[in-house]
């Protein structure tokens, strides 16, 4: 008997939790709210060390992490939001590293793929971004298999980018830019297309990020100042914000102090974005 | 709801029943219970009516109510920024008296190369951003590269060299063999050395492995990419540090390929820069330890 009360108070006190927060969304949604937040998820091995835990357990504190922002940025109306999950740099940490954040992340992709899972309950689209032939085989298949079973999902997008640098993207972006266009001189007859220069378009139209807005914050947890090869492209016009929490440590007032400080200098951005 | 009451009764009498019944009269009973039962439903109809009232005056008042509080939130925020900025210059004034020995020791070698993003219509002052030169030259940064959006400091940049130059001349002497040593080299660039520079080094490449050659899928490398950058006149190396002169924390568009691993710092608006603010920065970059992704 005392179990189910005190289930029922928790059910309770955690009610009205969300009750407040959602209150808090409602206030700040008087104002701007952004439609992507980018993030980089810094500091899972830093954390795993400061509480004596094994590696793997600082990864899986920061997905759970990834769950509770991806759940706030949902309730708050963010439309897209884009995770730093493994650089193409990262491959060059010790192999049984690499393998640990390779396996929780086949882990945690065949746990999309089922029907209760919360990327199904919350409508969450999924796509990975990013240089995918550098995966081993399952991870690749699997990943492919998620973006096609979240395909119909509408209310909010995550962006997993694993193999991912921004100066990678740009130069496939340059690549499929030169292919599209030899394509094009060949097809069309050389006198046309050598008077014609690649611009800027040509180059954005062939991004991995191109399914996607550009993002309006930036976060990078555990105080770091650096983009470390993380949309370079992209934030021309992004709040950058560096909060000295680390990854498994970001809580709903980061999330809500990252906001207001969006919100104070939004007229100064659009008028940027219109002049740019 | 005493006027309701006072019609109820009018009502109830009207019908030729007595509001207060007698016991032993069984045949008023149904009628009276009827009665009851409607003069019940009109109650709640009423008391409905006010609840409607009262929460479509809580709805547009609390649409006001979540705009004071937004706006209170605000105001926090801003009392926040008010304070924080008062300490810096309380510290910055303290940095730049010298008090703090490990400002004074600063190892200026770790920066190599710093950049420097300036809003652009803050970039106007041009007599500010000479003063952040002479700063940047006092500490002892020999490379440094301007930026900002629109182009305006392109504009001031004879400007800015020359009276540097002058200054320069006029405080040493002639037969100083260090003068040509401690000047400060001064690259500026703005936004269509950004991603217009790019699409440019792509072209280059395209007519150098694509239109050319008759290899199917030739593979790009990014040092394909540097070279092309190279080519076109960009061969500067990239910043180690850039700081952003600015009222937002962004940088502005500051050209994509250089910038993979700056450190960026925001140092608030142009006007009030602070030498002790840039001396503070700086040294924050020489404690910084980088893993570059391992």
């Amino acid at each position: 008997m005392e179990n189910k009360t005190d289930t029922l108070a928790v059910r309770l006190f955690g009610s009205s939790i969300s009750y407040m927060r959602k209150s808090l969304f409602r206030i700040l949604s008087v104002g701007p709210i952004p439609n992507h937040i980018a993030f980089i998820l810094d500091g899972n091995r830093r954390y795993a060390k400061k509480r004596n835990l094994n590696e793997g357990m600082g990864y899986r504190a920061g997905f759970l992490s990834l769950m509770t922002l991806c759940k706030y940025c949902c309730e708050l109306g963010v439309k897209y939001v884009t995770i730093y999950a493994f650089s193409i740099d990262n491959f060059k940490r010790k192999p049984h590293e690499v393998d640990a954040v390779m396996d929780l992340m086949l882990e945690k992709i065949q746990g999309m793929l089922k029907e209760e899972s919360i990327v199904s309950q919350y409508g969450v689209r999924v796509y990975f971004i990013g240089n995918l032939e550098l995966l081993n085989e399952h991870v690749r298949q699997a990943a492919v298999k998620a973006m096609e079973a979240t395909s119909n999902n509408d209310k909010i997008v995550l962006l997993i980018c694993v193999a991912y640098t921004s100066t990678d993207e740009i130069v496939h972006a340059a690549r499929e830019s030169c292919e599209a266009k030899r394509a094009r001189v060949r097809s069309s007859g050389a006198r046309e297309g050598n008077e014609e220069e690649l611009k800027v378009v040509d180059i954005e139209r062939h991004m991995y990020m191109g399914v996607a807005p550009d993002p309006d914050i930036l976060v990078r947890t555990s105080g770091e100042t650096r983009l470390s090869n993380f949309l370079l492209w992209q934030t021309s016009n992004c709040v950058l914000y560096s909060p000295r929490a680390l990854w498994p440590e970001i809580g709903l007032r980061h999330l809500v102090w990252a906001v207001l400080n969006y919100q104070r200098v939004f007229p100064l951005l659009e008028r940027r974005r219109k002049q740019m | 709801m005493a006027l309701n009451c006072s019609n109820n009764s009018r009502f109830l009498s009207g019908f030729g029943v007595r509001v207060f019944p007698q016991p032993g009269k069984l045949e008023f009973d149904f009628a009276r219970l009827i009665m009851f039962l409607r003069w019940l439903e009109a109650t709640i109809l009423d008391f409905g009516d006010e609840m409607h009232k009262v929460y479509m005056w809580i709805w547009s008042s609390g649409d006001l109510g979540l705009r004071l509080l937004w706006h209170i939130l605000h105001l926090i925020l801003s009392t926040w920024y008010f304070i924080i900025g008062l300490m810096g210059s309380v510290e910055s004034f303290l940095i730049s008296s010298g008090l703090f020995k490990r400002y004074r020791d600063l190892d200026i070698s770790k920066v190599q190369y710093l950049a420097v993003a300036i809003d652009s219509d803050e970039a106007l002052q041009t007599l500010k951003v000479l003063e952040l030169l002479r700063w940047l030259e006092a500490i002892g940064l020999r490379k440094v590269c301007l930026y900002d959006t629109a182009g305006v400091l392109k504009k001031s940049k004879e400007a800015l060299t020359l009276l540097l130059k002058n200054e320069r001349m006029s405080s040493e002497t002639a037969s100083d063999p260090l003068v040509e040593e401690k000047c400060l080299s001064l690259e500026v660039i703005s936004f269509s050395d950004g991603k217009q520079a790019v699409a440019k080094a792509a072209d280059v490449l395209l007519k150098k492995h694509y239109l050319s050659s008759n290899t199917e899928k030739p593979k790009l490398t990014e040092s394909d990419m540097t070279d092309a950058l190279g080519a076109i006149g960009y061969r500067e190396p990239d910043p180690d540090l850039m700081l952003i002169y600015g009222p937002a924390r962004c940088h502005m568009g500051f050209p994509a390929w250089r910038i993979r691993y700056t450190e960026i710092l925001h140092m608030g608006p142009l006007k009030s820069m602070k030498i002790g603010a840039l001396i503070k920065a700086i040294h924050r970059y020489t404690m910084v330890h980088q893993n570059y992704g391992t």
